[in-house]
């Protein structure tokens, strides 16, 4: 796959001397959906801006679609769609006349159909000659979505999508991102919901205070950083591991009714069926089993805490 | 050049004036009534003509004057305020557009509103006025010129203002105060001498002055001088809108 967007060396200082962006690269492919995760302040929106031109780069280029965000700006601007964190949106304007707007702004000439279109996939259509100011908190979120999305972007940068929204409109957006996904356009998230990663990104990027830590496929990284637990419910509780079992690096839980099991999904040998039998060798009788994945979230816990530490 | 996106703008601008119909139209042209029945009526009986002119014809370019000024600062300066104000300012910063564009929209949008709000006016001022332009061409080249560039100094003021009540300074305390002072009601040589030479230091004088020439032949400044006096201005007004895109100033962190 060629890259969409290339991101070298960026650095961005503001005015107050806050470096928001440290000497940051990143590829990001044509037609995959990428999720930025990091905590406030990392640096996500600052990185989306710049790529946008909204904020000038203090070093560094930026190329969208091969073309230089600051000298072929025009050209690269056109393949852009940016839905903001912020709900901005004119209040006395009519649904229709905001969306037809960013449509001419971007320099595309009017296409009633395709506009109509858009308001219909957002479930707007019957909303478009209403006011801005009588929209819902939901609906002014996907007013911003079809106004990125009316110039026909090639790649549409969606900061905080979901932040605020309930969770039906959010199983709505991760639709709408994969039928755009379907379309050929290729998608940017910044997220604070680890979840909303897990659910739709190919490729996860994590970025903290102004770098980025990583950038890996979702499946790769999960299967690298996931640890696997297997919980071990006993019939009668105990007070600590037998010595017999010491090789298992087992720890105690529930107040003694279980064991926890630590093992690498990906190994070849996971020692699960050797614990078994061991336990049975101790006469230690069990109740249920359970194994559970870490999810994404610890994942990036423990990225972000690795390199705070 | 991004045409569609001059005309987005300039729609968009030009659907806030039709929206705020009462506000835009029919309170620049009560507050004209107004002046036209206290100063033309009440007070213009007991004053004589002026070079020719009944007073009530006389503050007639004045008072036209004196609305396309205010309006053309507060349109630009709103039109680009507000977004800045709500935040869809993003939009325009991100779109494809060139500054020169996007000056065309919002300065384009506010001298076509307060020119069609000057020709309301003139348009009013024949229900109480004889009137007749002499110079009509010179008479809307002045109005267009003024409109243009003070609605670029009202969207350097947009810009440059950080909340509501700095946009509405310097219309406020420098502009009202140099449109009264610049000879809008009366002509500059019924001021002692003292006051009139301050008076040729005034800007608006030289608008106001050759305004009223091509109503009625006669002007307290050179036609020259006045025109000259406007390219100044709306030279002034460009180079520093070059420089606030050139800079980034209040737009780009």
């Amino acid at each position: 796959m060629s890259d969409i967007v290339t991101v070298e060396n960026l650095s961005k200082t503001y005015d107050g001397g806050f470096q928001a962006l440290k000497n940051t690269s990143l590829s990001i492919r044509q037609g995959e959906i990428l999720a930025l995760l990091g905590p406030n302040g990392a640096g996500k929106t600052t990185l989306i801006s710049t790529i946008c031109g909204i904020t000038a780069p203090t070093a560094g280029h930026i190329q969208v679609g091969g073309h230089d965000v600051v000298t072929d700006w025009r050209a690269a601007r056109k393949l852009i769609g940016l839905v903001p964190q912020e709900i901005n949106l004119e209040p006395f304007e009519l649904l229709i006349n905001t969306v037809r707007f960013s449509r001419g702004l971007f320099g595309q000439p009017p296409n009633a159909a395709f506009i109509e279109k858009i308001l219909e996939d957002l479930s707007l259509a019957d909303k478009k000659n209403a006011r801005i100011a009588e929209l819902s908190g939901g609906m002014k979120r996907r007013v911003l979505i079809a106004k990125a999305l009316a110039h026909e972007p090639r790649v549409l940068f969606l900061d905080e999508p979901t932040a605020g929204v309930d969770v039906e409109l959010r199983r709505d957006m991760w639709q709408l991102v994969e039928r755009l996904r379907a379309d050929g356009v290729t998608i940017i998230l910044t997220t604070h919901y680890i979840e909303e990663a897990e659910a739709i990104a190919d490729r996860i990027g994590v970025i903290r205070k102004g770098e980025i830590l990583l950038v890996e496929e979702k499946t790769k990284l999960m299967q690298r950083m996931g640890k696997k637990t297997l919980k071990i419910e006993l019939r009668a509780p105990i007070d600590a591991p037998p010595d017999a079992l010491s090789e298992f690096d087992l720890s105690l839980a529930d107040g003694g009714q279980a064991l926890i099991y630590s093992y690498d999904a990906a190994g070849e040998r996971t020692g699960i069926t050797r614990l078994l039998a061991s336990l049975q060798s101790c006469g230690l009788a069990m109740a249920d089993l359970q194994t559970s994945q870490s999810s994404l979230e610890d994942i990036f816990v423990d990225l972000v805490q690795e390199s705070a530490a | 050049m991004n045409w569609y996106g001059v005309a987005a703008i300039w729609r968009f601008e030009m659907a806030r004036f039709f929206r705020s119909i009462i506000q835009s139209i029919v309170s620049p042209v009560l507050s004209t009534s107004l002046y036209f029945v206290v100063f033309g009526a009440a007070i213009g009986s007991r004053i004589p003509e002026i070079e020719g002119v009944s007073y009530g014809a006389f503050i007639v370019p004045g008072l036209i004057m004196l609305t396309v000024l205010q309006q053309s600062i507060q349109n630009a300066g709103f039109g680009i305020y507000f977004p800045k104000f709500i935040g869809t300012i993003f939009e325009i910063l991100s779109a494809p557009l060139s500054s020169f564009e996007i000056v065309l929209g919002y300065v384009g949008a506010a001298a076509v509103k307060s020119l069609l709000i000057g020709m309301i006016i003139l348009a009013t001022s024949f229900f109480f006025v004889d009137i007749t332009v002499k110079h009509p061409l010179w008479m809307m080249a002045f109005l267009l010129l003024t409109a243009v560039s003070f609605a670029l100094l009202g969207f350097i003021l947009g810009i440059w203002a950080r909340n509501f009540e700095q946009l509405n300074l310097v219309p406020l305390l420098v502009v009202t105060p140099l449109v009264f002072l610049g000879g809008s009601f009366y002509s500059i040589t019924m001021l002692p001498p003292f006051w009139q030479t301050l008076s040729k230091f005034n800007p608006v004088l030289y608008l106001v002055s050759g305004f009223r020439w091509s109503f009625f032949g006669t002007a307290d400044v050179p036609v020259a001088a006045s025109l000259a006096a406007v390219l100044i201005f709306a030279g002034i007004c460009l180079a520093i809108v070059t420089w606030i895109f050139r800079s980034g100033y209040r737009l780009k962190s």
